[in-house]
């Protein structure tokens, strides 16, 4: 058993909410921007650094109308982050994405989709049949070898590699990696929790990480090279454990 | 049924260009008929190693606009006659390509040829992509040093997703030629051996083609290995390739070193 040593603090990704303010303008949009100009006067700076949210469900905007309304808040130094209750048809791609319950409509969401979410891959090479659900927890089954220059990223739950990942491939996982094969790429687990883990027959990876840490090839203990390997968190560092 | 081959690599100066014209001529040899088509357009070297350079009218790049019909831009070969050429262009560039027009040219190769052998140019663009784009079957050319072997690696994955045989869902047959292989220096650990890029790779072997001073004798004489010394060690490489791709089964031996041991040097010596 052996752990890593790092001398720099490990990479984390994390998931956070955060608040934002919505406008809603209501007819007449003339009038409504000069309640705003006076609340803008009363207290200057509020607007400052401050993401907005433009609700334009109560009116019904042409797009060149939208983009004077965009026009006239850029005047007044607010940004707008995102658009609510916009037609997706009147939009232009200059313009603020288009939010549903505070979520991004008009960019393809790679892992809402339903297509996406069977196969759970992106920029993936792998033909549709290759990969499958294996039962309703998510787990993505791989049965070809992945090679180099791929990158499979399922964040739903596991994935079970029936071969090995090769050099330059990369394996991003909601929760644990399993391999059958030889991982001589990357394997990145756990991007839902640490318990993740990740398990490989022949131990060659060039970097290992579960839920933001991470270890490079470079310090891995040479005994362990070529091993089957378990890979898990404690604490803030991986260890990893020959299996025979 | 015509099959239409592409010989890829990632890497460059693996080989390629020089096993598009030793598998295609040892085909041609076996009687069978033959087109070696040069996708590597602005680069042109097929035509050098066939020794057609000098008889080079109209280009793949002609054909493929319609500014040539594919009777004039083909070369037949002076030595077999069942062995033809078609060129790249030199002055063009590959965005002169389109997939449409590649696609009609190898539809009308496929009516008067078996093979149609496709070399293609190094690397992940737009050429090797259009290269591959119709085959059939896939000879992926590596060297046995690391690099060469990841970027194969990569290839077998393009292999896998670009063509259009992997879009409709059909496997792609996928072979593995190893060109440059130098038993002594394998034994010496100083180059991956054969083992190791076929686990690596995991695609079936189709030959290893011995490191040979014949190969660079052959393509400065403008003649395909195969043709130039048939009995050497790396025609027969290509030739036992040749047939494995038509189905024969041929036992595969991996390159041993000769003057291995001591002994064998004295042996060898004293035969001399």
């Amino acid at each position: 058993m052996t752990a890593a040593v790092r001398s720099r603090p490990s990479l984390r990704f994390r998931g956070r909410s955060f608040h934002a303010m919505v406008l809603a303008p209501e007819v007449p949009v003339a009038a409504w921007f000069t309640d705003l100009d006076e609340w803008i006067q009363r207290s200057p700076g509020f607007f400052q650094g401050r993401p907005v949210v433009l609700d334009v469900s109560n009116l019904s905007l042409s797009r060149s109308a939208l983009a004077d309304l965009l026009q006239e808040f850029s005047a007044r130094g607010i940004r707008i982050m995102g658009l609510e209750g916009a037609d997706l048809s009147g939009h232009d791609l200059q313009m603020p994405p288009v939010l549903r319950g505070g979520r991004r409509e008009n960019v393809i969401d790679l892992f809402a989709g339903e297509e996406a979410q069977a196969s759970g891959k992106i920029n993936s090479q792998i033909q549709e049949g290759d990969a499958h659900d294996v039962e309703s927890a998510g787990a993505l089954l791989i049965e070809t070898p992945v090679r180099s220059g791929q990158s499979i990223m399922h964040l739903e739950g596991d994935v079970i590699v029936v071969g090995s990942v090769a050099s330059g491939a990369e394996i991003i996982a909601g929760g644990s990696i399993h391999i059958y094969g030889a991982l001589r790429g990357r394997a990145i687990a756990g991007a839902q929790g640490r318990k993740a883990r990740i398990f490989c027959r022949k131990f060659e990876a060039e970097l290992l990480s579960i839920d933001g840490y991470y270890m490079t090839a470079d310090t891995v203990e040479p005994h362990l090279l070529g091993r089957p390997v378990q890979v898990w968190l404690e604490g803030d560092r991986l260890m990893v454990s020959i299996q025979d | 049924m015509a099959k239409v081959l592409v010989v890829t690599s990632g890497k460059g100066g693996v080989g390629k260009t020089t096993s598009s014209a030793a598998l295609g001529t040892a085909l041609a040899q076996m009687g069978q008929r033959v087109v070696v088509v040069d996708f590597d357009v602005g680069l042109r070297n097929l035509d050098l190693v066939m020794g057609a350079e000098r008889r080079v009218v109209f280009d793949l790049i002609n054909v493929v606009q319609g500014e040539a019909k594919l009777a004039q831009a083909l070369i037949r070969d002076k030595r077999l006659d069942n062995l033809s050429l078609l060129p790249a262009s030199q002055t063009r560039d590959k965005e002169a390509l389109t997939e449409e027009g590649v696609g009609r040219v190898i539809a009308e190769l496929k009516e008067k040829f078996d093979w149609v052998v496709c070399d293609s140019p190094a690397g992940i663009e737009r050429g090797a992509t259009l290269a591959m784009r119709y085959a059939d079957l896939a000879v992926v050319v590596a060297n046995p040093e690391v690099s060469s072997v990841r970027d194969s690696d990569r290839i077998i994955g393009l292999l896998d997703s670009k063509t259009l045989k992997a879009e409709k869902g059909e496997p792609l047959e996928k072979h593995l030629l190893l060109t440059r292989y130098d038993a002594m220096r394998a034994e010496r650990r100083e180059m991956l051996a054969v083992e190791d890029v076929l686990e690596i790779l995991s695609i079936p072997l189709l030959g290893i083609i011995p490191e040979s001073e014949e190969v660079l004798r052959a393509s400065n004489v403008g003649a395909p290995v195969t043709l130039n010394n048939p009995g050497c060690a790396p025609s027969r490489a290509y030739q036992d390739a040749a047939r494995r791709l038509t189905g024969e089964m041929v036992t595969m031996s991996v390159p041993r070193d000769k003057k291995g041991s001591l002994l064998g040097k004295l042996f060898g010596r004293r035969a001399a």
